[in-house]
């Protein structure tokens, strides 16, 4: 007998849950480039490629999590 | 009334559908077909770039004209910042492939926010794919090329330094994020970003009608509806020049992987 059911997408569920990682992964990115600016704002110039593609490989994680959601969804 | 709202309300929420847009040579089939707005802006783009920078280059000048300024700026922009900061002196060698490489994917890229067309042909997984397969055949080859064959390459990419008990546990990682991950991540970071972006301009603007069609005191909530498509129109503008300038610079660090000369 069913005591509890969820209905609904479970893609939808997923997805929120694979947005975490790349949510704080993202934060760190950032946070790391601002703190090392304030410590020595010359380093700015120097790290900044290098937030443009911790920011795009991170991200491209999250948009796995989108584009799979439609694969993996199930019938409708 | 009735009529009106059920029109309106037809496509939400967006699916995967609103990317296969209607051939338009032969008109109107239903497979195979060739010919759709997709490849129509593909045509213009490269007709664009090809077009722009010959002209730009027809006569030039020491004092440059705002043309060739531009011109020289996006190659000196890919040159020097890209090329030229990932892979070192031989980088300059790079530049003309990046340059196009930067130009192609950005221009697709824009088709996405510019008005009446909105649909990027980078949103269709084959252009990001053909793409990234061509940015691996050429970190490979550049690389056998210069090791100076394929076993010593392999060999040199694989065999990470480290104690030899553990060599067996890295080399399939090694080889997996090399030479499996690197093609696949390329090509579905640009494709699903402009899905994405894509996607998410659907639904507010879709959203705005939905509301209306539903109940027509909805129409301040699909008016902030519509601010928000404006607002995101913006981030996507954002976004668009990001991808395109990670995937060069991607494909010119995978390069000087190759390249280098210790592990």
């Amino acid at each position: 007998m069913l005591l509890a059911e969820v209905v609904g997408s479970t893609a939808a569920i997923g997805y929120g849950l694979a947005a975490i990682g790349p949510g704080i992964g993202v934060g760190l990115v950032f946070s790391a480039y601002i703190q090392s600016t304030a410590r020595q704002p010359e380093s700015s110039r120097l790290t900044l490629p290098y937030v443009w593609i911790g920011f795009a490989v991170i991200e491209a994680l999250a948009l796995l999590g989108i584009a799979f959601g439609f694969i993996w969804q199930g019938p409708l | 009334m009735i009529g009106q709202s059920t029109v309106l309300a037809a496509e939400f929420p967006p699916s995967v559908e609103d990317f296969y847009l209607p051939s338009i040579l032969p008109w109107g089939a239903h497979d195979t077909y060739w010919f759709t707005k997709i490849t129509f802006l593909v045509w213009l783009t490269v007709a664009a770039i090809i077009i722009f920078f010959l002209v730009s280059y027809r006569k030039p000048e020491l004092v440059p004209t705002k043309k060739q300024w531009l011109a020289e700026s996006i190659y000196g922009f890919v040159r020097n910042n890209i090329s030229v900061e990932m892979i070192g002196p031989r980088g300059v060698a790079f530049a003309p492939y990046l340059t196009t490489l930067f130009c192609f994917i950005l221009l697709n890229n824009l088709w996405g926010i510019v008005p009446l067309v909105q649909i990027s042909p980078n949103s269709h997984i084959a252009f990001p794919a053909v793409l990234a397969v061509i940015s691996y055949v050429l970190f490979i080859y550049v690389g056998i090329r210069h090791h100076g064959g394929a076993v010593k390459y392999f060999k040199a990419a694989l065999i990470p330094p480290a104690p030899w008990f553990i060599l067996p546990l890295l080399i399939p990682i090694e080889f997996f994020s090399n030479f499996m991950v690197r093609p696949f991540s390329l090509a579905v970071r640009l494709f699903a970003n402009m899905f994405a972006g894509h996607m998410l301009l659907l639904v507010f603007t879709l959203g705005g009608f939905a509301m209306i069609s539903a109940n027509v005191w909805f129409t301040p909530f699909a008016l902030v509806s519509w601010a928000m498509t404006i607002a995101l129109t913006l981030l996507e503008l954002l976004v668009i020049v990001l991808q395109a300038y990670v995937f060069t610079v991607l494909t010119a660090s995978y390069v000087q992987g190759a390249l280098a000369d210790e592990h």
